[in-house]
């Protein structure tokens, strides 16, 4: 999906190439999704970060087939500024906020992959750990209590940071997903770790990898 | 037309690491009675009669807000 200001569509579109699958480009003008088995909602500061990150970009054309498609199964990844659009979205709960330290972070992060029965986590062992750059500057996971004790009571946190919290996110949640498994919201760029040339890792391709080969 | 004020400020139990920041500014400003300060953002909208005050609740809680962590107050002048 590329929104005004979109970053890292091109990057999600190459590691979905690079997992075999076929990138087809969405359009936030576009209500249709032209049949994708999936969507994934990439990185970057859609209309300018303005009024809050993803606030806008909620109401594009093409969420109302996004959101729809969601509630009906459609796997649907947000990466970063995508994580901001589906939380705005209420296809996910809580909120991202400015990083606690005031400092855009960007570096490698040690990361727990906690749920590998999501649509986008199947081909990870549970428990694994693995690197993947993050690049946020509003990457605060928050939520009320109740909230975050029914994602961990549901098994719904998919990704945590290990060895340090680079913004403060509560109970340092790198990652959630809806209660469905077809929604998973991440603050990481697995986009980022799919080829030894290119990133720390290749960590990141089995986000991709997951879903390669299954249909709708 | 009319002008409606609204102004939304994060949940007191939300960090404010922006507010924080101006914090320290004003002591290096050599003021030292501030003891914290939170940053919030202010709305006018012009609108005709058709906005009634729901309408108003309506995009400040679904637009110009967050409910998830963010209050409102709305104004009319």
């Amino acid at each position: 999906m590329t929104f005004p200001g979109s970053l890292d569509d091109r990057d999600a579109a190459r590691a979905i190439r690079i997992a075999g699958g076929e990138a087809v480009p969405l359009w936030h003008a576009d209500p249709s999704l032209h049949d994708v088995d999936g969507v994934v909602l990439p990185g970057g500061f859609s209309y300018g970060d303005y009024l809050r990150c993803g606030a806008i970009a909620r109401f594009a054309p093409v969420m109302q087939s996004v959101i729809a498609g969601a509630r009906d199964g459609l796997p649907v990844l947000g990466i970063c500024n995508g994580f901001q659009v589906l939380c705005e979205s209420h296809l996910l709960p809580g909120a991202l906020i400015r990083n606690d330290n005031r400092k855009f972070v960007c570096r490698e992060q040690l990361l727990r992959i906690e749920n590998n029965r999501t649509r986008w986590t199947s081909d990870y062992d549970e428990a694994q750990e693995v690197i993947i750059p993050i690049k946020n500057g509003e990457g605060g996971f928050v939520a009320d209590d109740r909230t975050i004790d029914e994602l961990e009571a549901e098994g719904r946190v998919v990704a945590r940071y290990l060895e340090g919290n680079p913004n403060g996110s509560y109970r340092a949640i790198a990652g959630i997903c809806n209660a469905e498994g077809n929604v998973v919201g991440l603050m990481p760029h697995p986009e980022h770790a799919v080829e030894q040339l290119t990133g720390p890792s290749v960590d990141g391709l089995p986000f991709f990898l997951s879903l390669i080969g299954v249909t709708a | 037309m009319a002008r409606v004020v609204v102004d939304v400020v994060l949940k007191p139990e939300i960090l404010d690491p922006q507010g924080q920041a101006i914090v320290g500014a004003l002591g290096r400003l050599g003021i030292h009675g501030v003891a914290d300060v939170r940053q919030g953002k202010h709305f006018e909208l012009d609108v005709d009669d058709s906005v009634d005050d729901q309408t108003v609740v309506k995009l400040a809680d679904t637009l110009l807000a967050n409910p998830v962590i963010e209050n409102f107050t709305i104004r009319r002048d």
